[in-house]
């Protein structure tokens, strides 16, 4: 795609998220915390896809994530690509790596979980596609969880 | 030293169950020691259990601790708004070694994490109950010599009932042979099943109960089939009598075999069983004793040698 076609304004450095499925646009940019940067962030939402039908992408600025930020997307949108951009041009392309273990991310789907009782962090072991809470034990399936 | 728990039954290896088991018949043989002396055991009852906080008071008695705590969540400040952390925290200043029984699954591993003591986990919902488990393999294992290789039969209530998942986990070490006999509605859940095929334990279903389909037990553990667990009213009164144990129900068993229930019954074990040589549930209760005083000794770091070579038994 030449810049002419280009959906979104160019950075210069920083990273560019992109085949987020529409509807998870809002979830990623809130599991990747850019609403409290400080730096310019460009979200856009249905645009044309092959991939997914209807997709996101979301241009930060200035913003270079880390491994554990990056997997904190492993739950809602594990197929996204994010563009590393250092002077214009993309450096290196990452993907969502789905962790063994997630906290804080996901709430425990058991009413009588100590994590829905107590003000404190939830705690899934990730194996196969099943999250099983540390606590209760309860399993849920990864594509069906809620966000804490 | 790393703190020692007691919060679940699902990790500890087949070596570990037996040396606890060992540990336990050093205190039936000797039930009074003064091993605890000076120590403060707490006892948390966030959820009332007369019984197993009896058992457990009783051992920390036995072995010369001291005990603090409460029967009845009514007095504890959960009731003014206070988190488990600060409650645990704050007995914690108290206490050696903190027992708790908590109406929420996960309440007990959350207080180990939290806690500078020892948690010692009473039952936590319908989650994990592993000091039942441990009399539970104690019982099992005084009575038949072994843990290895046994018909154990489970009948009741295997959908809700915490007792038999506990058992079914922690016998995976021992090879054992699980007849599961329960009204469909309390079947044993799927993922119980799935967790036997994983760990290539052997299993039958029967829906019906009668004295052949007991006859090659070693082990027939009986539970509750409580009314409220029913969604269909019509199909408690077709099976509410179906899984009754009486003497005729006895008449095959092999003269090995006991009868073992958490407790308490109420008319799942015919009261003409009691004096039927093959009913063990009572003294499986007051073998709850000496598996607590076991787990009070390994949380606290008491090691068996300790325990054997031990100068403070009361004779």
């Amino acid at each position: 795609m030449n810049k002419k076609e280009r959906l979104v304004a160019a950075i210069e450095n920083g990273t560019v998220i992109d085949h987020i499925p529409t509807d998870k646009t809002y979830q990623v940019a809130s599991l990747l915390g850019l609403f409290t940067l400080k730096t310019p962030v460009t979200i856009g939402f249905n645009y044309p896809s092959k991939k997914v039908g209807s997709k996101g992408i979301i241009k930060v600025s200035d913003k270079f994530f880390t491994d554990d930020e990056i997997s904190r997307l492993s739950v809602v949108a594990p197929n996204v690509i994010l563009s590393i951009i250092r002077d214009y041009e993309v450096v290196e392309k990452r993907n969502v790596v789905t962790p063994s273990e997630i906290k804080g991310i996901v709430k425990c789907n058991n009413p009588k979980c100590i994590t829905n009782n107590e003000p404190m962090q939830t705690h899934f072991h990730v194996e196969n596609g099943v999250l099983t809470c540390h606590y209760c034990e309860k399993e849920q399936d990864i594509n069906k969880v809620e966000l804490c | 030293m790393k703190k020692h728990n007691f919060v679940t039954i699902a990790d500890l290896t087949r070596e570990k169950i037996l040396y606890m088991i060992e540990m336990a018949q050093e205190f039936e043989k000797h039930p009074n020691r003064e091993l605890l002396k000076g120590k403060v055991v707490a006892t948390l009852f966030f959820e009332p259990s007369t019984r197993t906080r009896l058992s457990f008071e009783t051992a920390a008695n036995r072995l010369g601790a001291r005990v603090i705590g409460f029967a009845d969540p009514k007095i504890t400040s959960g009731t003014k708004g206070e988190t488990l952390k600060d409650t645990i925290l704050m007995v914690s200043n108290y206490a050696d070694v903190i027992v708790m029984r908590h109406y929420i699954e996960g309440a007990a591993q959350y207080a180990s994490e939290v806690a500078p003591v020892p948690i010692v986990n009473a039952g936590d919902g319908a989650h994990q109950h592993p000091s039942q488990c441990m009399l539970d393999l104690y019982s099992i294992y005084k009575t038949q010599g072994t843990l290895d290789n046994l018909n154990i039969y489970m009948v009741g209530d295997l959908k809700y009932g915490r007792t038999v998942h506990s058992l079914l986990m922690a016998m995976r070490h021992f090879n054992p042979t699980f007849h599961f006999v329960a009204p469909k509605e309390l079947a044993m859940p799927k993922e119980y099943k799935l967790y036997c095929d994983e760990h290539g334990i052997k299993y039958q279903e029967h829906t019906a109960f009668n004295e052949k389909v007991i006859a090659d037990a070693d082990i027939l553990y009986m539970t509750r089939v409580q009314k409220e667990r029913f969604s269909d009213l019509m199909e408690y009164e077709r099976v509410k009598n179906v899984y009754v144990l009486n003497n005729d129900l006895l008449k095959n068993a092999k003269p090995n075999m006991k009868i073992l229930h958490p407790l308490p019954r109420v008319n799942e074990i015919a009261y003409e069983v009691d004096d039927n040589p093959h009913a063990y549930y009572i003294q499986q209760a007051g073998n709850g004793l000496f598996a607590r005083e076991a787990i009070f000794c390994d949380v606290l770091g008491i090691t068996l040698d300790e325990v054997k070579n031990d100068k403070t038994i009361i004779r």
